[in-house]
């Protein structure tokens, strides 16, 4: 059994190779959905079996089993979506196929590493991997989005990484020295307090900054913006939770060590303003670009919340946000990318009335806003609220008050804006750029999947209750 | 090797990494601050090497060499060669009394915050240098606008946490040191092939150049 541990680092790495080799073959674009078919699929198998499987120095535990349920699913997502679009300025063809396999590899070995070295070598992987993909259209604009993406990405890694030696530093001299998360979780290991607290307050802000949190988020939408819809789905949906998990599995070694108040002060600080900058920047965007990475730095800023609440209802809560935030945002991320292939244009002021002329991509766009907004049917109104409540029952109730405010000015902030692209009337700028023929039915059915996944997703939190409620629990055990 | 001995490499290896460092604050040329980058990974090397000899460890002896085929050999060669269009770049917004000032004070900082990690592994009275070297990494990131002068900055930083790293617990394990080492070196690359882009893009690397993206 252990040998499904290996398949989504494996199968993507050998796929990568291939297709690296034989780029111009036709299968090799299906080589990404491939991978993320298999790491769903693992990811479904390590859940339904619902044990703790590891071998060397991979392990799942409920935690990792589920986040790598929701890399696959978003991935699926984006990337059917991305090879279905029919249109080459929207997918990613040739060696960037075998890139995006190796940063899903990196990805799943991030969630899969017990070892949390490995867990930073692959985090720090995913930006390598994805540099060229956020700069490969070359245009002076990709170029510098790539930059800054990569320079803030790695320096804000780097300190993790320093915080990561000062944890392996702080243990007690002898040929003990771990750092293993299970070994160091499962019984009090002696760690040095103060030299564990200053790491592990060092890796949660490395950390942070790859979550695109509050005050380090600068590189976000420039990248998120510049990028190919797909891969722009993928680092929105799941990247940012990938950087997020890393944070709590650093987190859970405050329960038996030291930090616990200085990482969930961290947390909350960075959540709430993350909802504020997103709240502010959300009122006055003009590209419908940006406008969807700050969402993402909102929905972060609302997982960290949860996290930074402490409490099983908020980790649990989270969770689930994770995955109905990240299948809406790839979804939501390639209609973006539809709606820039038919008007030419990025700035919201150039589209309007899609409703009317394009009903195709409106109704979707609106749909998946809707998503976003947190209305029901959709989980993210379930776990937001679920969010708040969990602050306010742990007594961060003015948390959760301003909280709840920033989350509405977020809302008027998004509702705006794509209520004028959608119903609002047309402009006389729209008409100037003919849209294309109406692409096949096809193509919109991984965004319908996408968006229908989050609608339905609160009715899945009753299978999937067992396997959240686990997690939680064995993050939250350690943390008291 | 006695301890005395190995002490003595593991400070001089440290003065001379944290003299390196602070060297990079006024330096504008570029190929002077990869030759700078040449010894600082020559002094990482031997310091992790005395350490291995110390302790007998095969494995501390290994990564000595990988530290100094990747941190004075490829990675300089790497940075070098982005200068061949212009053998030599000068980066004017070095500002040399401000840098040195900056640099002292970041090293008086580093000596203050390092207070918890006294007393951890070795050669540890050589710790708060490679704390220095990080500030000075972060430094040299923030005050610089030549692509090359911020990848060096870079560079600078990783290797004052390999510093910390191997003075407080003989290096991380050998798989996350492998793996790390690969990382740098990989961001490296992508970032010099991206000064290469920009230079065709934008006419130059000065990264006060990168402001079309904005709010």
């Amino acid at each position: 059994m252990t040998i499904v541990l290996w398949l989504p680092i494996l199968v993507p790495t050998l796929l990568g190779a291939l297709v690296t080799w034989r780029h111009a073959d036709r299968w090799a674009r299906l080589a990404p959905l491939a991978t993320a078919v298999v790491i769903f699929a693992t990811g479904i198998t390590l859940v339904v079996r619902g044990t703790v499987t590891s071998s060397w120095v991979l392990r799942a535990d409920a935690t990792s089993s589920y986040v790598l349920l929701c890399i696959g699913a978003v991935a699926i997502v984006a990337l059917w979506a991305g090879l279905t679009s029919g249109d080459h300025t929207v997918g990613v063809h040739g060696r960037a196929d075998a890139l995006l396999c190796a940063f899903l590899a990196a990805m799943s070995l991030a969630v899969l590493s017990d070892n949390l070295g490995v867990m930073w070598v692959a985090v720090e992987a995913t930006t390598i991997a994805t540099a060229f993909l956020v700069g490969q259209r070359g245009t002076r604009k990709a170029i510098e989005a790539a930059w800054k993406y990569v320079v803030l990405g790695s320096v804000g890694v780097a300190i993790a990484f320093l915080g990561i030696v000062l944890i392996y530093a702080a243990n007690p001299p002898g040929e003990s020295a771990t750092l293993s998360w299970i070994a160091l979780t499962s019984s009090d290991h002696g760690l040095n307090p103060s030299v564990a607290r200053l790491g592990i307050a060092l890796a949660v802000l490395g950390f942070a900054t790859k979550a695109g949190l509050a005050p380090m988020h600068s590189w976000l939408p420039d990248a998120h913006s510049q990028a190919p819809a797909p891969v722009s789905g993928l680092m929105s949906g799941v990247l940012l939770s990938v950087a997020m998990y890393a944070i709590v599995r650093v987190q859970a070694l405050t329960g038996l060590y030291s930090g616990a108040g200085l990482v969930r002060g961290l947390l909350l600080t960075g959540g709430m303003l993350s909802l504020a900058v997103a709240a502010a920047l959300m009122l006055t965007q003009r590209d419908y670009k940006r406008l969807l990475a700050y969402s993402s730095i909102e929905h972060m800023g609302i997982i960290a919340l949860g996290v930074g609440s402490g409490s099983t209802l908020g980790l649990a809560a989270a969770l689930l946000h994770v995955l109905g935030h990240g299948v809406v945002k790839a979804a939501m991320f390639v209609v973006a990318g539809r709606i820039l292939t038919a008007t030419g244009s990025s700035r919201i002021e150039d589209v309007s009335g899609l409703l009317k002329t394009r009903p195709d991509l409106g109704w979707p766009f609106l749909a998946g806003a809707a998503a976003l907004l947190g209305f029901p049917p959709f989980v993210t109104f379930f776990t937001e609220v679920a969010i708040l409540v969990a602050l306010a029952v742990s007594g961060l109730g003015w948390v959760a008050a301003g909280a709840g405010v920033l989350l509405l000015a977020c809302f008027a902030g998004i509702a705006r804006q794509v209520l004028a692209m959608t119903v609002g009337p047309r402009h006389q700028a729209a008409d100037h750029h003919p849209t294309p023929e109406h692409p096949s039915r096809s193509a919109m059915v991984p965004v319908a999947v996408g968006i229908g996944l989050c609608a339905v997703a609160s009715l899945l939190a009753f299978p999937l209750a067992p396997v959240l409620l686990a997690a939680a629990q064995s993050l939250t055990e350690v943390v008291r | 090797m006695t301890e005395t001995m190995t002490s003595t490499i593991v400070t001089t290896a440290a003065g001379l990494m944290l003299l390196t460092a602070v060297l990079q604050t006024w330096r504008r040329s570029s190929s002077a601050s990869v030759r700078l980058l040449v010894v600082q990974g020559i002094a990482l090397a031997a310091m992790v090497g005395a350490l291995g000899l110390r302790r007998g460890s095969i494995e501390l002896l290994i990564v000595a060499l990988l530290v100094a085929a990747v941190k004075a050999g490829i990675l300089p060669l790497a940075l070098g060669r982005t200068s061949t269009g212009r053998l030599d770049e000068r980066d004017s917004s070095a500002k040399p009394a401000t840098g040195l000032i900056g640099a002292a004070v970041l090293t008086m900082v580093a000596y203050t915050v390092s207070t918890p990690l006294r007393g951890l592994g070795g050669g540890s009275s050589a710790v708060p240098a490679g704390l220095a070297l990080v500030l000075i990494g972060f430094w040299l990131l923030l005050t610089r606008h030549s692509a090359v002068s911020q990848l060096v900055g870079f560079v600078v930083l990783d290797n004052g946490i390999a510093m910390v790293a191997f003075l407080t617990s003989d290096g991380l394990p050998l798989t996350v040191e492998l793996g790390a080492t690969l990382d740098v070196l990989l961001v490296v690359v992508i970032l010099r092939t991206l000064t290469t882009r920009m230079r065709a893009t934008h006419g130059g690397t000065d990264v006060d150049d990168l402001r079309e993206l904005k709010d």
